[in-house]
């Protein structure tokens, strides 16, 4: 019976000590959370958006040139 | 060939990455030490290098198939997949020194997977050296297929094999583990596999879009 105390405790001690090692990680959770995030996220959707519009425009620009021959 | 004119792998990469883009910064990822918020970088960095190979590993297909045909249009999609797998890997470096500036502490810091990856992009700098010495098309073609061919694997080994059995700082190198097996959960998998496939084949459009120009100016400099 002492033995499965003590191991429990262990365990316990052990749990706990891993919540602290995950917890300690500083993580942009605040960031995330506020909502600001998203504004970064937009952005580079806009750039991405723009650049695969280009690459289809070029795309199509070419099929153009390449009909006339 | 009927395949790089079609549109729906275009859409389909470009949805993917959007996808990427988006669940790549909201979805979780694992709290590790040192790293903290930069492993979403393995969303970024790493599929440069996958799309690198795409392109390259493409090269090497249409250098060989040019040595058995000798059909002009292989040889110039071959430089193109080149071409765009080159700026790929530039892209890959770079984004490598960030990373490793705020994980390793220095932007270079002469570890084995950074000094031969630099070598290795030696190598197809002076594919490109090679190519713009010989004047001659066929010369120029023959002796530039058979160097990509050979360049292929060297650089394969440099960047793959050789970090691996010295110690390195770079994830899956000298038995430091790779992101596949800790750092990575399932999560990360579900944003990293699309990546990886949406790069490639954004590598993919680009070196098609160039080889078409290529071609045509392949065609008007022939008609002359």
């Amino acid at each position: 019976m002492r033995k499965i105390f003590v191991l429990a405790f262990l365990l316990l001690g052990y749990i706990t000590a891993f919540a602290r090692q995950n917890g300690g990680v500083e993580m942009a959770d605040a960031m995330r959370g506020s909502g600001k995030i998203y504004v970064v996220i937009a952005v580079i959707a806009i750039i991405f958006i723009g650049l695969a519009i280009y690459l289809f425009s070029i795309d199509r620009r070419l099929k153009k040139i390449e009909k006339e021959k | 060939m009927k395949f790089i004119y079609q549109t729906w792998w275009k859409v389909l990469a470009v949805l993917l990455l959007l996808y990427t883009l988006i669940a790549g910064f909201l979805l979780g990822v694992p709290r590790l030490p040192i790293l903290h918020e930069t492993i979403r970088n393995v969303y970024f960095h790493v599929p440069m290098w996958m799309a690198m190979f795409a392109v390259f590993t493409i090269s090497v297909i249409y250098s060989i198939k040019y040595l058995n045909t000798g059909k002009e249009k292989y040889d110039l999609i071959a430089v193109e997949c080149v071409n765009t797998g080159t700026f790929f890997y530039v892209l890959g470096l770079i984004t490598g020194m960030m990373w490793a500036k705020y994980t390793w502490g220095e932007y270079w810091s002469n570890d084995p997977k950074q000094n031969s990856a630099a070598i290795a992009f030696l190598l197809y700098c002076a594919y490109a050296v090679l190519r713009n010495s010989i004047d001659e098309e066929q010369k120029r073609a023959k002796i530039s297929a058979i160097y990509n061919i050979f360049a292929f694997p060297i650089m394969v080994v440099l960047i793959m094999v050789l970090p691996r059995m010295t110690d390195s700082l770079h994830p899956g190198n000298g038995g430091n583990p790779a992101f596949g097996k800790l750092d990575m959960d399932n999560h990360m998998r579900m944003v990293f596999y699309p990546a990886c496939i949406g790069w490639c084949f954004i590598a993919l459009w680009i070196a098609t879009l160039r080889y078409r120009i290529r071609l045509i100016e392949y065609k008007n400099n022939e008609i002359n």
